[in-house]
């Protein structure tokens, strides 16, 4: 069914610290590598050692220069996907129901078997979160890897996304936003996490956590002498004149 | 947006078959005899289905798209599938009827007029439902939509109903009548477009990426270095380029030489042949008015892009 439900049981999803995130896009390697063999079919490549490679992913690295009015301009890398949002509109445009949202824990998924392809709901969603698989023909989004989060088979600490497992700044969270006292809630509250594009009314549930002030040295950092002259003492300072006299 | 093709002919070919059906249904008068019923609707049925078939050719699956069937609650796109299917059933029974008796069912026909409309409705909602897209997000979308096929189908029924005769001036003076307002409604409708901008909507860099509070948010690194799926199908660019120049061209094929014909018509008493000529070339103006629909929007994601 592709109405969404009035509300779930959990809401997990993630907290993207974008004051650690390195920008090493380990992240969207691992998710690609969790992905392609896991939830319904393969994420595909063309031409991956050729000159035009592209392919489907379902998380990716954007990075973004920032320029405040009084301090010089700071980078900002920003990984981006599905953000499994409370109204989601990527949902309820599908006409097969292949797309819908989970009524336990909020997560949204494609069912491949019944997606035609249509490309409708990549167009509905505002943060370019899902992509048609050039092979296979059917839409491909983060799952928030169901299949490692509730997998009995793997242990304990692997049941996190693949994103999250594997990204060395711990720039990523996993956890229940519907409990207020859950890391990734209490994350938010203390750092001012926010949404994006909330005027797009899709309500994410993934959350961003703003870079940190940078700090302002009131001293200028000592300048560092653009000139070639040297000043130095002692023996070296009677090497430079040495040299000098030669 | 990506212009496909299919989608670009199913939007003007199943609007022009609608829209002729609607007026079949409404029981305009027509020519006597099977033969005359046979081609109105075979021509009328033949721009709907074969609008639908080629949308179907955009799909992944097409095999699947009976599934697109069953989620009309919510989705548009899955209602506009069973208000065409519904459509050109009623007309196969009032189409059929009509040709082995002569006789048109007036109640049968009502309901084809409202459905066909219905349809028409939902193809444009489809579009103007999407806030990503604020070009098409808007009440003109589906009006825009509308009165073009309501405009392609009084011509058809106008080039049929009176075949081998010297068009009426009352029905000359109703084309022209819609000829003009559909293509105002359009120009309203770009006017709105290019005032509607993500930005006008409060949509930029710095809310898509949430740091617009921090200082001026710009793009330094895409995630890939070469194309993706939205690159390709929501960050499309062409179309920007020469959006003025088809526009008029738009406006010339589909508004200047139809209006210059039926005119001509109402001046040189000439045969009603010549509107099948008008009605190819406003066929031709929607062609280049619905690719630009799709090349000019601009899409949401675009913001992560560039
Ligand atoms: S981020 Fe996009 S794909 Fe994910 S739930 Fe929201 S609208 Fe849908
Ligand atoms: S592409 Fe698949 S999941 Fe997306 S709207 Fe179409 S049928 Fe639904
Ligand atoms: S939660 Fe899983 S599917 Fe989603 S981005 Fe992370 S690794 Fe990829």
């Amino acid at each position: 069914m592709t109405t969404l439900p009035n509300s779930t049981d959990k809401k997990l999803g993630l907290v993207i610290d974008l004051d650690v995130c390195v920008g090493c896009h380990a992240c969207v390697v691992n998710c690609k590598e969790w992905n392609t063999g896991g939830y319904g079919a393969p994420l595909a490549d063309e031409d991956a050692y050729g000159s035009a490679p592209s392919g489907a992913w379902l998380n990716r690295i954007h990075t973004f220069e920032i320029t405040p009015e009084d301090a010089p301009a700071s980078i900002v890398h920003f990984p981006k996907s599905c953000l499994h949002c409370e109204d989601a509109p990527c949902v309820t445009v599908c006409p097969t129901g292949a797309s819908y949202k989970r009524t336990d824990d909020g997560i949204v998924l494609v069912d491949e078997d019944k997606c035609i392809g249509c490309g409708l709901c990549a167009w509905a969603c505002p943060y370019g979160a899902r992509e048609m698989d050039p092979v296979e023909n059917v839409m491909k989004k983060c799952t928030l890897c169901v299949d490692r989060i509730y997998n009995e088979n793997i242990p304990e600490v692997d049941r996190v996304p693949a994103c999250v497992r594997t990204c060395p700044a711990e720039a990523r969270h996993f956890g229940d936003f519907s409990d207020p006292n859950s890391d990734v809630s209490r994350m938010v509250a203390d750092r001012g996490g926010f949404d994006l594009m909330p005027e797009q009314n899709t309500k994410p549930v993934n959350k961003y956590l703003p870079p940190r002030p940078k700090s302002h040295p009131s001293d200028p950092s000592p300048s560092i002498s653009k000139s070639d002259a040297i000043n130095a003492k002692g023996f070296l300072g009677w090497v430079d004149r040495a040299l000098e006299k030669l | 947006m990506h212009p496909a093709i299919s989608v670009i002919f199913f939007t003007v070919s199943s609007g022009a078959g609608f829209g002729f059906l609607a007026m079949l249904g409404l029981g305009v008068p027509m020519p006597n005899g099977p033969l005359a019923a046979f081609i109105a609707s075979a021509i009328a049925v033949g721009l709907a289905v074969v609008g639908l078939l080629s949308s179907t050719f955009h799909l992944g699956h097409p095999e699947r798209a009976w599934r697109a069937f069953t989620q009309w609650r919510s989705s548009w796109l899955s209602r506009e599938g069973v208000c065409a299917v519904v459509t050109l059933g009623l007309y196969g029974v009032y189409g059929l009827n009509w040709i082995f008796s002569d006789e048109r069912i007036a109640w049968l026909g009502y309901l084809v007029s409202f459905g066909s409309i219905l349809t028409v409705f939902t193809t444009a909602m489809i579009y103007a439902q999407l806030r990503t897209v604020p070009a098409w997000n808007s009440w003109m979308t589906p009006v825009c939509y509308l009165l073009f096929s309501i405009t392609c189908g009084v011509m058809l029924v106008a080039a049929f109903g009176e075949w081998n005769r010297v068009a009426s001036h009352s029905t000359l003076s109703i084309i022209l009548g819609l000829l003009v307002v559909a293509w105002a409604m359009k120009i309203i409708w770009w006017r709105n477009a290019d005032l509607s901008t993500l930005q006008a909507r409060g949509s930029d860099t710095g809310t898509a990426t949430g740091l617009g509070g921090i200082g001026n948010v710009k793009l330094l690194e895409r995630p890939h270095t070469g194309e993706n799926y939205l690159t390709r199908e929501m960050v499309h660019k062409v179309g920007r380029k020469h959006a003025n120049k088809l526009r008029m061209i738009a406006l010339g094929f589909g508004a200047v030489v139809p209006i210059l014909i039926c005119l001509l018509q109402i001046l040189f008493e000439m045969s009603v042949a010549f509107l099948s000529l008008a009605f190819l070339s406003l066929l031709f103006g929607l062609f280049v008015e619905r690719w630009l629909f799709f090349a000019e929007a601009k899409h949401a994601v675009s913001l992560y892009y560039d």
